[in-house]
């Protein structure tokens, strides 16, 4: 997932760059024929800037979202979960690749994207500032915190960039297992013990309303919506995929006796459609700043894996290049 | 020097009777690291039986600034398509 964009005030500050009137006009009538932009197109500065913000939050979410699944692969209950829970944290890992690949297109490099999410600079996801508990916990975050996932992500298989675009459809494929094994782990803790039972309400009831939080900010507070819909990098309002994964989910936990953390959760047949409590805005923009539970942790477990790391880069490239120079001299 | 891994293209031939595909990049510090790298990050279902990698600098691509030049000639040759010739109704197997 993870595409919250969760804007720099500084970048907004900057001085915007006046681009080619000619130039614009043609580019917006290309994005809004759904024509995609491929990296070597001309294309405005502050699309190029909207989506390396959009596209490597994105990736620095999958990067640091193998981190509160890894935390519990040493103890899952089996050699089948061990397995499958192995399988979706490289996946998750390759998901942040190829949304590093895409970005690097657009002109960043990996170094500066990884230097901005160590510096503080690079915001993720708020979800993964939250703790993993217990096992329940990682059948709720397959369930609900992929559920997210794949309801922001279908729309961006067709979001204007060409490799954002395709880096999409690879991941769709990939995550509908995600969201699967969740589901899984928590249909089995339903039907097992009360312990069991209670492990997964307690998930449940933990991880629901950080969850609708990952679609971002509500519409009349998420100012750039607008400009990034207009130029097809978004598809969907967060107001409207937010609403979406409500409808989706609420029958989902019906199904295997859960209950919704929310009193004012209802149908309302006029709409078609649930509606639900407030979220907790504040919580939101704290976690944001970094205040969320985990945040410290995640990113020194980020920065000491890259440091511990370091000789091994150099190595293999000091490696290589011995190895060039003595093909070069043969 | 400059520390970071070089970047690589990567395509994959998903079967024999197939060409190989671009499918995106990864960094390693040589090719021999570049294809180990692909097949975890491009091949983890099945998707290929054959790894290329290509240093993404050895790559020499138009510029689609000039896509009218380099590509408009074609569209003025029509004769080159079949359907530009007629061919009475009554003539088969052509």
């Amino acid at each position: 997932m993870y595409t919250t964009d969760l804007g720099d005030k500084k970048q907004a500050a900057a001085a915007p760059v006046i681009d080619d009137p000619a130039r614009l006009d043609a580019f917006e009538a290309r994005v809004a024929a759904d024509d995609f932009i491929e990296p070597k197109d001309w294309m405005p500065e502050a699309y190029r800037k909207t989506l390396v913000r959009q596209i490597s939050q994105h990736a620095h979410s999958e990067i640091v979202g193998m981190l509160p699944e890894g935390n519990w692969i040493t103890r899952a209950p089996s050699l089948r979960r061990k397995a499958i829970l192995l399988a979706k944290v490289q996946d998750e890992g390759g998901h942040g690749l190829y949304l590093y690949a895409a970005a690097e297109t657009l002109g960043t490099s990996r170094d500066e994207m990884i230097e901005a999410l160590h510096s503080g600079r690079a915001k993720y996801s708020t979800i993964f500032n939250y703790p993993t508990l217990t096992w329940a916990d990682i059948g709720a975050i397959g369930w609900l915190v992929d559920g997210a996932a794949i309801m922001n992500q279908v729309p961006l298989q067709r979001t204007s960039y060409g490799p954002y675009a395709r880096a999409m459809v690879r991941v769709c494929k990939e995550e509908s297992f995600h969201q699967r094994q969740g589901y899984e782990i928590m249909m089995a803790l339903t039907s097992g013990s009360p312990e069991q039972k209670r492990m997964a309400q307690d998930a449940l009831d933990r991880w629901w309303w950080p969850s609708l939080m990952m679609f971002g900010p509500p519409d009349d507070n998420s100012p750039n919506t607008a400009q990034s819909i207009r130029w097809r990098i978004k598809r969907e309002t967060n107001d409207e995929l937010r609403q979406k994964f409500v409808d989706v989910t609420v029958p989902q936990a019906e199904a295997i006796g859960l209950r919704i953390p929310d009193a004012d959760l209802r149908w309302n047949e006029e709409r078609q459609a649930h509606d639900f409590g407030a979220i907790d805005w504040e919580e939101f923009y704290a976690v944001v700043r970094g205040e969320g539970p985990l945040a410290k942790e995640r990113m020194n477990a980020r920065v000491k894996a890259w440091d511990d790391g370091a000789w091994v880069r150099e190595a293999a490239l000091a490696h290589a290049r011995k190895h060039a120079m003595a093909m070069a001299a043969e | 020097m400059d520390k970071s891994w070089p970047l690589w293209e990567v395509f994959v031939r998903a079967k024999n009777g197939l060409a190989h595909k671009h499918v995106g990049s990864v960094h390693a510090a040589d090719g021999k690291m570049a294809i180990e790298a692909a097949r975890d990050t491009y091949t983890r279902r099945m998707e290929g039986i054959s790894l290329w990698v290509v240093p993404s600098a050895s790559i020499t691509a138009s510029d689609p600034g000039d896509a009218d030049e380099l590509f408009a000639p074609a569209a003025d040759k029509v004769y080159r398509h079949p359907t530009f010739y007629s061919i009475p109704a009554h003539i088969k197997n052509i």
